[in-house]
């Protein structure tokens, strides 16, 4: 099932940046590519926890700030086998809406 | 009995409409409205028009012979104003025409967006003949047009008016022209070619208002530029007509809401064009308009028929303008990118691949293969055959596999290699078997890729031919995998060409992605800085985090803060402040650096505003303790206090760290001013360093102490401390103008030689120089960072909290 929810206008994402929204999961980042498309990750690099929030936006790539571990946005891939999980995310009439099934299969389990 | 039909608009889908129903032989008796007082033209052609390359007469499509020979009652100038459903009526102001059939074909609108002054006479939009006329009654030669939008209207629209002799300067929202088509490369090429018309582009500028008492003056910019206007065309984009369909309750989303029969939700009542909304989507060309025509006229003749829309290509219809695009060119998952660029013809082309099928194109430049790639992506086929050499178009289909070498191998000897020398591969090759073994010497003697450099590429497969395996590719490496130019070669073609943003750079260049990578963007970032300082602006999104965050972060995710403390001196006031602030923040260590200052650790993103604005308040400036800038400025107590003193080496360090802060730098950059030879302040293992002296100062340069560490080697010794303000700039500017991304000046002095660095220095007219751009770059980045982010603390906030939520 998804359930999704209108968590920022598009603008508040920069290009080639990204926003963080703080669940009882951790928190998600919120990708915006040059061309405006939207990705969600979890913030937590999978090598020793870095924020990929904070990493620089290549194409649909984020570098890790930490130790340079490269996460494809698409697919949560990254450098050594690395996998990050996605989270469903689309943008409609400006608005960014995330996917937060995630959270609600959390608090039923 | 015939059927009566009704025509709301006389547009490029209804007419296209009326005469397949007539060549089918349909048997109806046709009214048709038209808000324009006149007949059914072809609005694309209105850019020919306003440029004078075509005249009205040429681009009508149906004259009053058409009309009167299918025996059309036009209503040429009348608009409808409502639509009377329950009796099947249309009323204008003239009166009402009963229907058993209605198409609305009422386009679209022009968008205006809603600033002071949008009603000024002298506002125009671009949609029909009235706005075209008034634009070229507008264009006198040297008269000041202002176009905002840059989209492919627009661009069409200041093309024309520049034509006929205009000042015109566009005002486009985006950071690049026509931003739905093109990618950043394209939009710069265009933009490129459009300033070579003497047309001015103005991207990222946000319009306020338009001013002007009794008609418009100027244009006002968010960012206060003011651009003078006699004439000022709004082309932001359209909006569907829907109007009358709302009026009479119709069904109507963003569009009127058809069926694939193009029905509405009143079965008498079809539309088509501009103003429908088919399956959630909009239309803005005509190419689907057409196909809905022959679908709707099926329709009427009782035929079945279905509409689907179909893929679009665009082209900007700009005489001497090449560009194409077409399909999805969004980066995507699972979505592959080729990217061609030849920048001595400024050409560049990008292929988009999803899987094994094409699935976007953008051109410019070239865009004779435009067709050929737009028919791959219609038909969904698989080109996996010819991936390799997709690129180069259908000629080069069908052949071998292109490889490289074999190519430059069967070039004559009379072929340029070199444009910018005209450097022929025979001399290149008589200069490899004379000696010349690595790719510096082949450049000194031939002076082949001496240049712009963008044959090294060509020039090292030469080599490589020639040379065989004792030819090992250009010891120094590129960039990064994006390129084939080293850090050297990029930094020179910056300046020798004039590039002045990071797409102007990955175009002319070559870049092999579409948008760098974690690696180039930064280099590339501070290059312009550093060469452009008074054009360039800063790209925060190509910053490390340390400098886009201004803090640096910690392995936790958390960031430390460092105020500046200059020269390491501070006053129990700003111990005071920092102590609150540490305090106020939970700062969970508050510890000594080995640079003389007070470093606050673990705090958190969203308090770092606030801590900021704290500090900001006690008088402190950022530390840029993260930065590739200056860091700081290590003194000791010297005359001040210190019996053995000389000089006054804290004032000295206080000055130069006020002098120097702000000022990017290739890699960090810290010095230390010591008062006499006893060095307490380690001057001599600083990038920079000062020993004072009874006689003066003497100035140290390329030390370390990190992974390598070296003893400072003697520069220059002066006699006032003036001198050593304006030797440390021009050197510090030098290093700014000249080193590679990330090299400590260490490292840059090894590669250049320290008897060079002193010889620049060394003579008042290039020292002097050297000081003054840095001064030039002081003036615009010696700012606090802390305090314009202190601003705006909702953006290192979380964008959302989903924590409540979850626990509902
Ligand atoms: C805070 C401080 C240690 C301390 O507690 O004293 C420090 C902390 C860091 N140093 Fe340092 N260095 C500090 C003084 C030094 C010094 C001594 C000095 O400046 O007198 C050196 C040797 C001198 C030199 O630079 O040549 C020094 C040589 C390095 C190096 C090696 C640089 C090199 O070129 O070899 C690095 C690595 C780098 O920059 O890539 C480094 C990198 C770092 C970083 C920024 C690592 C990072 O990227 O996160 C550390 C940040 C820790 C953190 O989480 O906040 N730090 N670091 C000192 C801050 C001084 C200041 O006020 O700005
Ligand atoms: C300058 C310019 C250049 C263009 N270049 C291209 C191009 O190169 N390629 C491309 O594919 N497309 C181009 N277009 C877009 C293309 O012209 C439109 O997609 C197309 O004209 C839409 O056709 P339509 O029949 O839906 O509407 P229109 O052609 O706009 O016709 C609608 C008509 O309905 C009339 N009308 C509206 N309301 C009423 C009413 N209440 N009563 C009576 N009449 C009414 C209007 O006066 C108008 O004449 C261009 C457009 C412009 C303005
Ligand atoms: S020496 Fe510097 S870089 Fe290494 S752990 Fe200590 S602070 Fe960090
Ligand atoms: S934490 Fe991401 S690479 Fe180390």
């Amino acid at each position: 099932m998804t359930q999704f929810i209108d968590i920022a206008a598009l603008a508040e994402i920069p290009r080639q940046g990204a926003r963080v929204v703080k669940t009882t999961a951790g928190c998600v980042a919120v990708f915006r590519t040059a061309d405006d498309q939207v990705f969600a990750l979890d913030d937590r690099c999978p090598h020793k926890g870095g924020p990929l929030s904070e990493g620089i936006v290549h194409g649909t790539a984020v570098t890790c700030p930490l130790h340079a571990a490269v996460f494809d946005l698409t697919t949560g891939q990254g450098t050594d086998e690395w996998q990050v999980k996605t989270h469903n995310v689309r943008v409609e009439a400006g608005r960014v809406l995330l996917d937060a099934a995630f959270l609600a299969r959390r608090s039923a389990a | 009995m015939k059927q009566r039909l009704v025509v709301i608009g006389a547009g490029m889908a209804s007419g296209r409409m009326l005469e397949h129903l007539f060549e089918a032989g349909g048997n109806f008796d046709v009214t048709l409205f038209n808000g324009e007082p006149r007949g059914n033209y072809n609005r694309l052609m209105l850019s020919p028009v306003l440029s004078g390359e075509k005249t009205y007469a040429q681009i009508v499509t149906h004259d009053a012979d058409w009309y009167a020979a299918h025996g059309v009652d036009c209503r040429f100038g009348e608009a409808v104003v409502r639509i009377d459903r329950a009796n099947r009526v249309v009323y204008s102001n003239a009166g009402g025409v009963p229907y058993d059939a209605l198409v609305i074909a009422t386009g679209s609108a022009p968008f205006i967006i809603p600033v002071p002054g949008k009603d000024l006479p002298g506002v125009c939009t671009y949609r029909d003949l009235e706005d075209t006329n008034a634009m070229i009654a507008a264009s006198r030669p040297g008269a000041k047009a202002v176009v905002i939008g840059g989209g492919l209207l627009g661009l069409e629209a200041a093309a024309g008016m520049a034509a006929r002799g205009a000042d015109v300067t566009v005002i486009h929202l985006m950071g690049h022209l026509m931003e739905r088509q093109l990618d950043p490369a394209a939009g710069y090429l265009l933009q490129k070619d459009l300033e070579q018309r003497g047309i001015r582009v103005h991207c990222k500028g946000a319009t306020k208002a338009i001013l002007g008492k009794d008609r418009v003056e100027a244009v006002l910019l968010d960012d206060g530029t003011v651009y003078p206007a006699d004439l000022v065309c709004m082309a932001v984009g359209i909006r569907p007509e829907v109007r009358l369909a709302n009026d009479a309750h119709l069904e109507v989303g963003r569009g009127i809401a058809v069926d694939d029969q193009l029905r509405t939700s009143d079965p008498a009542i079809f539309a088509l064009g501009e103003c429908v909304e088919h399956d959630k989507q909009l239309f803005g060309l005509v190419a689907p308009l057409y196909d809905q025509a022959r679908v709707l006229a099926t329709t009427l003749l009782g035929e079945a028929a279905a509409f689907r829309p179909v893929q679009t290509a665009t082209k900007l219809k700009v005489t001497g303008v090449d560009l194409f695009s077409a399909g999805d060119f969004a980066d995507a998952p699972g979505r592959e990118d080729i990217v061609f660029r030849d920048p001595g013809r400024g050409i560049y082309k990008r292929l988009i691949l999803e899987g094994d099928r094409l699935i976007g194109a953008v051109m410019y430049g070239d865009t004779a293969d435009g067709a050929w790639f737009f028919d791959l992506i219609k038909q969904g086929r698989d080109v996996t055959p010819m991936r390799e050499t997709l690129i180069f178009g259908p000629s080069f289909q069908g052949g071998a596999q292109a490889d490289p070498l074999a190519a430059v191998a069967a070039l004559p000897h009379s072929a340029e290699i070199c444009g910018c020398n005209g450097v022929c591969k025979g001399k290149i090759v008589e200069a490899i078997s004379a000696g010349a073994t690595t790719l510096d010497a082949v450049r000194s003697q031939t002076k082949a890729s001496a240049s712009c450099g963008t044959c090294t590429g060509l020039v090292e497969q030469v080599m490589a031919l020639t040379l065989g395996d004792g030819f090992t590719a250009n010891a120094n490496p590129p960039m990064c995998k994006c390129t084939d130019h080293t850090h050297e070669d990029v930094r020179r073609l910056i300046k020798s060409m004039g590039l002045k943003s990071i797409p102007a750079v990955m175009q002319e260049l070559g870049w092999k992605t579409v948008g760098g990578c974690a690696s180039c963007r930064p280099a590339l970032n501070y290059y312009l800085i550093a060469d452009w300082p008074t054009e360039y602006r800063d790209d925060r999104q190509s910053r490390f985090v340390n400098e886009r965050n201004h803090a640096n972060i910690q392995k936790d995710g958390t960031y430390s803060v460092v105020p500046r403390m200059w020269g390491g001196v501070t006053t129990p006031a700003e111990l005071r402040a920092i102590a609150d602030a540490a305090e106020r923040y939970h700062v969970p260590m508050v510890k000594v650096t080995g640079g003389q200052r007070i470093d606050l650790l673990g705090v958190q993103k969203q308090d770092l505003p606030a801590i900021w604005a704290d500090l900001n308040a006690a008088g402190m400036v950022s530390g840029h303790a993260y930065a590739k800038g200056l860091r700081t400025v290590k003194t000791c107590v010297g005359t001040e206090f210190c019996r053995f003193g000389t000089q006054d080496s804290t004032g000295l360090g206080i000055r130069l760290e006020k002098f120097l802060w702000g000022s990017w730098t290739p890699a960090k950059v810290k010095l230390g001013v010591s008062g006499c030879p006893r060095n307490c302040a380690e001057a001599t293992c600083k990038d920079i360093g000062i020993v004072c002296v009874d006689s003066g100062y003497q100035i140290s340069v390329a030390g370390a102490a990190g992974m390598d560490v070296r003893e400072t080697e003697a520069l220059l010794t002066v006699a006032t401390e003036d001198d050593v303000i304006e030797v440390v700039a021009a050197f510090t500017q030098l290093y700014r103008e000249n080193a590679r991304y990330l090299h400590r000046i260490y490292k840059w002095v090894a590669k250049v030689g320290l008897e060079w660095c002193r010889a620049q220095v060394e003579d008042p007219v290039t020292r002097r120089a050297l000081y003054d751009r840095f001064m030039v770059s002081q003036a615009i980045y010696q700012v606090d960072p802390w305090a314009e982010h202190a601003a705006t603390p909702k953006d290192w906030a979380p964008v959302a909290d989903l924590t409540l939520r979850a626990a509902e």
